[in-house]
């Protein structure tokens, strides 16, 4: 009589299964805020509607930050504990703060072309956003190169550690250097007409990501865990 | 095989990286000069090409609607320079904005625009009540048309 196998069942059997209803409702949140927020702001005094975009493009800037600071803890925690679901929650949150990043740097261009007259200029501000682009996009090729799990862990979480001192370069460029971007709004500097709209749009948002970064770490532990049964199969149990 | 892939990408980034660093953003760290800066540089900044910021003074504005012509003062509450740019403005082109100019001073010491930008603050107001948001462009194309 073969002893059952041992190494899978050191898994829970069923790993955390979120919700696709949560999914739906933070879509649907999004699209509420968005829709308050569209409907009820005034058109701004110079740019008018354009100012829209700030519903979108500046929570997206947020939470690509929130993302990078998530691979940043989780690959730190890796780098020290050794624990495969870290470098997993790390990869997530990488894929959905690339995505975020892109989403930023579109509308940005988007905004920019009516508002400044130009789609990309090399100031600070935009060519260190586009790097942390890059930088995110290194460390899920990186991770697609590299066959062996404990390697590509190792690596990737070495990349993701040191790649996050690039998020408060972005944020403090404009206060570092002169750009053409501008620097931060605060309260203080915006009507509460618009205050309120950037607020929970924020919010929505966040929901929206840790629904993406959630269900990409459960794909991720399914995938892992078939390779893990198809690796047991071909060795043959005996 | 692989691991040469992986050099060949880490290579790639790190270059990548460098280039934006050092190249790039080296260049564009002090991406305008104001017009106190630019006067102070004398000859030297004549004809190299060269940003140039601050605000749109007031009045300064003169569009020629038939020829694109657009003339206007750029400031710094300190020092100005005259500005010659052609074609259309952006949209939120006006007095008292900020712009960024892109081109080279001539010889009679006017600002050769080759580009023009308009640079926001970042401060977001609704129209007070009774007060139109602008539509910039257009009706500075209207008002200063012949």
């Amino acid at each position: 009589m073969p002893a059952p196998d041992r190494s899978l069942d050191a898994r829970p059997a069923r790993p955390p299964r979120t919700s696709p209803w949560m999914g739906v409702a933070a879509i649907l949140v999004l699209a509420a805020t968005q829709a308050y927020s569209i409907s009820t702001s005034p058109a701004e005094g110079d740019m008018g509607h354009l100012q829209k975009i700030m519903y979108v493009h500046v929570p997206a800037a947020w939470m690509t930050f929130l993302a990078f600071f998530v691979v940043l803890v989780f690959s730190v925690k890796y780098l020290w504990k050794g624990r495969e679901d870290d470098d997993l929650v790390a990869a997530s949150a990488a894929e959905v703060g690339a995505t975020l990043n892109g989403l930023t740097l579109v509308l940005g261009m988007i905004w920019g072309r009516p508002a400044w007259g130009v789609w990309w200029v090399w100031d600070a501000r935009l060519t260190s956003t586009l790097v942390l682009f890059l930088i995110f996009a290194g460390y899920l090729a990186l991770r697609a190169f590299v066959d062996d799990e404990q390697q590509r862990a190792r690596w990737s979480a070495a990349v993701g550690a040191i790649g996050a001192i690039n998020v408060p370069i972005v944020y403090m460029s404009v206060k570092w250097w002169r750009t053409l971007h501008q620097p931060p709004s605060s309260p203080a500097t915006l009507d509460p007409a618009y205050t309120m709209g950037l607020r929970i749009n924020a919010f929505a948002l966040l929901f929206v990501m840790i629904f993406f970064i959630r269900k990409r770490y459960e794909i991720a532990r399914l995938e892992r865990a078939a390779e893990h049964a198809a690796e047991a199969a071909a060795l043959g149990a005996p | 095989m692989k691991r040469n892939r992986v050099i060949a990408a880490l290579v790639v980034m790190a270059g990548v990286f460098g280039w934006l660093l050092f190249g790039g953003l080296e260049k564009n760290v002090v991406f305008f000069l104001t017009p106190k800066e630019l006067l102070a540089k004398g000859t030297d900044g004549v004809g190299v090409a060269v940003r140039l910021g601050g605000q749109v003074k007031p009045g300064s504005v003169q569009w020629d609607a038939k020829t694109l012509d657009l003339r206007f003062t750029v400031t710094d509450g300190a020092r100005e320079m005259a500005v010659r740019s052609t074609g259309a403005p952006p949209q939120m082109f006006r007095d008292g904005m900020g712009v960024i100019v892109e081109g080279r001073v001539g010889a009679g010491g006017v600002f050769e625009a080759t580009n023009l930008m308009v640079k926001h603050s970042n401060e977001y107001r609704a129209p007070k009540p009774g007060e139109e948001a602008h539509e910039k462009y257009k009706t500075l194309i209207k008002q200063t048309g012949p």
